[in-house]
């Protein structure tokens, strides 16, 4: 069997950036394997700028953003396999992989970095009534099939789900031509970015209905129309609230989920709330060896903090294989997620053996305004922030100090939480 | 005295702005960032947006390129840019900064592919 120090899964902007940190840190053989035709990842189809501010401190397109990893890797010379996808990984790193050229081959790995990325709710996950026409799209299909398929898609649209996909959509839908006559959110506040909300709806008019769902799809062979209903505080429709839209597309902006299957076939311990493996701060889930990065492990809003965590995620995978595994990693803390905190990356610390600082990325269950983030070790408060308002689609963190637990030896959790006065 | 509440989209954190103008003078307040300062400036006196589309592509590995106004455009402008955009084409190959339309709808600025496509 070959073998490889780094094998990663997956070609976009979390497997690029895993990859040039790993070889920045001293590591040769490296392989990324990805299943398009081209690297890049989701980056190829986002066209819109907004990408980069916090790490190319520029506003750049998606394309533009991949292409710097992109030409990172190439100048690094790290190989890379097109068209090629991923059948399995086993607990012990041996990566399964299917391509036109090989057929069928197992390679052995040092490390594998998991940056498969995500994927779009679909409408079956929905249980809307209707039949089945043509004109139903999740937004982010829609997406590559303007962008890069040159399809028109539709005239007359609507859109359930106010996700950043689904606004970016709504705008680009507009510029092509389109007239985008609603946006319908379930929620009473919008899983979007607030600058997506400005930019892509506020600018050109288009209405933004919040506590709203699709209750009825219209049409048999193509979509003709959809009733939305206003939902009540338990998300179900309002009798006599429903109001009729005639549209021949309807674009679902309505969730991403990590895409995960090959991570549970190696074993690794998923997270109920994220639907991304446990990590601990090095980024390692606990198969030994197995890292995961970027929306594979949680979904993030922007892909700077993909590029961050997935630069950690290689430059530990490198250690490992260079170094390999200390004898003892020392105290395992947990990290809890409480009152108004969904959960917490990485979701366990090492206290003895992390870095002198480390970034714990977070969500929170609602809007909140005027709330305090805190942090306690043990049952003590360690430090309380005053936050203006904190969202579900806004991701958040907060950093620990190594030095920080000096005074804690006997530490056995920390806890992460919000809280009203 | 006039006060107006924006919110920024300078990046993704999306500051909450209040903007006093009084004449000449103009106070922000609430960015976190001088470039906070700098929109809500700028989108009282002139607003001004970067328009991303895409453009048509004959006998490319891929149907479209990736386009966007190599600067800032007048929120005006948004529509007249994307006529001219819409109606584009051009032969791959493309490459990544290539100027596709020379100064779009009068505005002065170019339109710039954003990725490469080579020949199918």
């Amino acid at each position: 069997m070959t073998h490889h120090d780094i094998v990663i899964i997956g070609g976009g902007p979390a497997g690029l950036a895993a990859a040039a940190a790993a070889r920045k840190a001293g590591v040769q053989d490296i392989l990324i394997l990805e299943r398009d035709r081209v690297l890049g990842g989701i980056l190829n189809q986002c066209i819109h700028n907004g990408f980069g501010l916090h790490t190319f401190k520029e506003e750049l397109t998606g394309p533009e953003y991949a292409g710097r990893y992109i030409d990172m890797v190439e100048a690094e010379k790290i190989p890379y396999k097109l068209n090629t996808i991923v059948a399995d990984i086993s607990p012990a790193r041996e990566v399964t992989y299917i391509n036109r050229e090989e057929g069928l081959v197992t390679i052995q790995a040092g490390a594998v970095i998991l940056a498969m990325g995500c994927r779009e709710r679909p409408r079956g996950a929905l249980n809307t009534p209707g039949y089945r026409p043509a004109g139903i799209y999740s937004a982010g299909t829609a997406q590559r099939l303007m962008n890069i398929e040159g399809y028109q898609v539709g005239k007359e649209v609507v859109i359930l789900g106010s996700g950043d996909i689904g606004l970016i959509m709504a705008r680009r839908m507009t510029l092509a031509g389109a007239k985008v006559k609603v946006v319908a959110e379930l929620m009473p506040y919008s899983g979007g970015l607030k600058r997506n909300i400005v930019q892509c709806l506020d600018d050109y008019g288009i209405p933004l209905k919040l506590s709203h769902t699709v209750t009825q799809i219209h049409g048999k062979e193509r979509l003709t129309g959809i009733t939305i209903a206003e939902v009540g505080p338990d998300r179900n429709p309002v009798p006599g609230t429903e109001e009729y839209y005639s549209c021949d597309t309807l674009l679902l902006s309505v969730g991403l989920i990590p895409e995960n299957e090959l991570s549970k076939g190696a074993g690794v311990s998923m997270n109920r709330v994220t639907s991304g493996p446990n990590v601990d701060d090095r980024l390692e889930t606990e198969v030994e060896g197995i890292y995961a990065c970027g929306n594979v492990l949680h979904v993030h809003d922007l892909v700077d903090f993909v590029s961050q965590e997935a630069t950690l995620a290689g430059q530990n995978a490198a250690a490992y294989v260079l170094r390999g595994r200390e004898a003892d990693k020392g105290r395992q803390v947990p990290l809890l997620a409480e009152n108004g905190v969904r959960y917490t990356v990485p979701q366990t610390l090492n206290v003895d053996t992390m870095e002198d600082a480390v970034t714990v990325r977070f969500r929170v269950a609602d809007v909140y305004k005027d709330r305090y983030i805190a942090i306690y070790y043990n049952d003590k408060l360690i430090s309380r922030k005053k936050k203006k308002v904190l969202a579900p689609g806004e991701m958040e963190q907060v950093i620990l100090k190594k030095s920080s637990f000096a005074d804690y030896p006997d530490i056995s959790r920390i806890k992460i939480c919000t809280e009203v006065e | 005295m006039e006060t107006r509440n924006l919110i920024c989209i300078g990046c993704p954190l999306g500051c909450p702005l209040t903007v006093n103008i009084e004449g000449e003078d103009i106070k922000v307040t609430g960015n976190t960032c001088p470039r906070g300062a700098d929109y809500a400036k700028k989108e009282v006196l002139s607003p001004t947006r970067i328009v991303t589309s895409s453009i048509r592509v004959d006998g490319g590995d891929i149907a479209m390129v990736s386009v966007k106004t190599k600067s800032d455009i007048p929120k005006s402008k948004i529509f007249d840019i994307m006529k001219e955009i819409r109606a584009a084409r051009v032969d791959a190959p493309v490459a990544m900064g290539q100027v596709l339309i020379e100064n779009c709808a009068d505005t002065g600025v170019d339109i710039i592919a954003t990725k490469n496509v080579a020949r199918a």
